[in-house]
């Protein structure tokens, strides 16, 4: 179980480029809910991802996973229990090591590193075992370096090595948004399936409505760095993409009046 | 003839050099400038202990450790408090300058009547061929203790390339070439990338100052001046190998690198013995690396033209 509480986060205060990307943001996530996160660009919801991820420090408010408080825990500490897949596939992986190596960088995340051969042939098999679901042909090619592989099969296997070692908690920044549609929706496909294989506690940011009807038990909707809807159970079950697109219309159209009253009012008075 | 086991014998200490600048430039993608000062702190420790009496095994050690302090201080600099790498070299190399003048009391210190661990080889080749001045190889008489003087350097660089190989091929070692490829995915995965480049660059100096320590006791005297250019050298070193032997896995660029040292120490003694001025000699490294650097970009540039150079 995850708890945020009264998380606050301003960037660059006190400049012209202040940004308040996270306004006093608290939400408790079950043990094993899947929960999508949606919004406008700049909204916060993906700093609201980070701020869990450890990226940065928040301003003020609290984090706890499992009742551990991670609050000021570097984001190297945290990974023990935090699995990530990134929006840009060339974030999740070393492009210049092989398939293998990336994997057992991922087999011992957050566990103590040993002067052992990294590459013993036992784990190779266990890797080849492992990395043949993805269906890629990649299980012929563990030795070559990654940086060769296309971005679905590079997200393909940050999630397999977000995976490997069971997270607390799975974070998903728009991991499908770099891909192209049928490469985004093999990938989806495989969320899906080690999410409820493993019964994972998921937090995944899209920007794709398809995906956050279809995904998951609970949208959280944020706006301004606020959180401004929320669906839970049967309401998210029933959701449509239609549904979420005129809220965000409705969202759009509330921020454009606060814009013209306030100019209005700037006509009016001074 | 000579002159040639010479040369190779000091493209052999230097390969150590060469070692240590393939962890920073290619593991870390930085040219770490501390080298120029950790060099001549290992030939300065190295000497100013040998002369003090102490055992030259001790000296040499002590020398290495001195680098990897200074190696690791370059890292702090650049992590703990995120600085440039490059100025972080610079300022650690610049105050190296003055410590090394403090740790020999003088800029220059003869080693030639001291005992030091290239006497040891040459007690070596009297015990392992006794009565055998010299050798005849190809037809030049060579003096036995040089060729001994090699193979020791040759067995000691061996040994530290195996090591570095081993280290690189580990799971601490993998995660450190992965911090140098992409932190943001390798922190992730729950390793502390401060502590690895910190740690990286003490190793890569320590093994530079552990160079610098042999060369000066094999050249004979350790000078406050011996590691200007150094780093350029290596980096020459290194570019050769690569070019060498065109292949990317970490066993050929560490053979590569060792190799590159040689061939580019070879290179460099050809050159002077067909009359080049000594005095161009940083010059014109300094420009092949420069075309080193700059012919791959130009090849790709070409080639995405649809060009082919063959």
């Amino acid at each position: 179980m995850i708890e945020i509480q009264n998380i606050n986060k301003t960037f660059n205060p006190g400049t012209v480029n202040e940004v308040k990307a996270l306004c006093d943001v608290t939400c408790t996530i079950d043990e094993g809910s899947f929960v999508v996160l949606l919004g406008t660009n700049g909204s916060g919801k993906s700093t609201l991802l980070n701020a869990v991820a450890g990226n940065f420090l928040p301003d003020s408010g609290k984090i706890t996973l499992d009742a551990i408080d991670i609050t000021r825990m570097p984001e190297h500490k945290r990974a023990k229990y935090i699995g990530r897949v990134f929006q840009n596939p060339f974030s999740g992986t070393a492009p210049d090591m092989s398939i293998a190596e990336n994997i057992t960088l991922a087999a011992k995340r957050g566990l103590h590193r040993s002067l052992g051969w990294a590459l013993p042939k036992t784990a190779i098999e266990e890797f080849r075992e492992k990395v043949r679901p993805l269906n890629m042909g990649l299980e012929d090619r563990l030795d070559s370096p990654i940086g060769k592989l296309s971005g679905g099969q590079r997200q393909a296997l940050t999630l397999l090595m977000a995976t490997w070692l069971k997270p607390k908690l799975l974070l998903l920044d728009e991991h499908t948004a770099a891909l192209d549609p049928k490469t985004a929706s093999k990938v989806i496909q495989l969320t899906k399936e080690v999410v409820e294989k493993e019964k994972l506690t998921t937090m995944m940011v899209t920007h794709s409505m398809q995906q956050a009807v279809n995904l998951g038990d609970r949208i959280l909707m944020l706006h301004n760095g606020r959180i401004v809807y929320e669906f839970n159970g049967q309401e998210k079950q029933r959701l449509k993409s239609n549904d979420l697109l005129a809220l965000f219309d409705q969202i759009r159209r509330k921020d454009q009046i606060d814009a013209t009253t306030a100019d209005m009012i700037g006509h009016l008075y001074i | 003839m000579s002159l040639l086991i010479g040369a190779i014998t000091i493209g052999l200490i230097l390969a150590l050099l060469a070692l240590g600048i393939f962890i920073s430039f290619r593991i870390f993608n930085f040219a770490d400038i501390t080298a120029e000062g950790s060099l001549t702190l290992g030939a300065s420790i190295s000497a100013a202990m040998i002369v003090a009496g102490f055992n030259p095994l001790l000296a040499t050690l002590v020398a290495l450790a001195g680098g990897f302090i200074a190696g690791a201080l370059t890292g702090i600099i650049h992590t703990k408090f995120e600085i440039n790498g490059l100025l972080s070299g610079i300022l650690v190399m610049t105050a190296l300058y003055s410590i090394n003048l403090h740790v020999m009391g003088k800029s220059n210190v003869p080693l030639m009547s001291e005992s030091t661990v290239i006497t040891y080889f040459e007690d070596l080749a009297k015990w392992v061929m006794p009565g055998t001045e010299t050798i005849s190889l190809l037809g030049n008489s060579i003096p036995a203790k040089d060729i001994v003087i090699l193979a020791s350097v040759f067995v000691i660089v061996s040994i530290f390339g195996a090591l570095l190989y081993a280290f690189f091929k580990s799971n601490f070692g993998t995660a450190m070439r992965a911090t140098g490829n992409n932190q943001q995915m390798i922190r992730a995965q729950g390793v502390n990338t401060k502590t690895m480049i910190i740690l990286g660059l003490a190793v890569s100096n320590a093994l530079i100052a552990l160079s610098g320590a042999i060369l000066a006791q094999f050249q004979g005297f350790a000078d406050v001046q011996m590691g200007i250019g150094m780093l350029v050298w290596g980096l020459a070193s290194v570019i050769i190998g690569e070019a060498l032997i065109n292949d990317k896995s970490l066993g050929f660029l560490i053979t590569g690198a060792i190799f590159g040292s040689v061939i580019f120490r070879l290179l460099v003694a050809v050159a002077l013995r067909i009359g080049m001025n000594p005095n161009d000699l940083k010059l014109i490294t300094a420009l092949f690396v420069f075309i080193a650097l700059v012919l791959p970009k130009i090849l790709k540039k070409n080639r995405m033209k649809g060009i082919e150079i063959k």
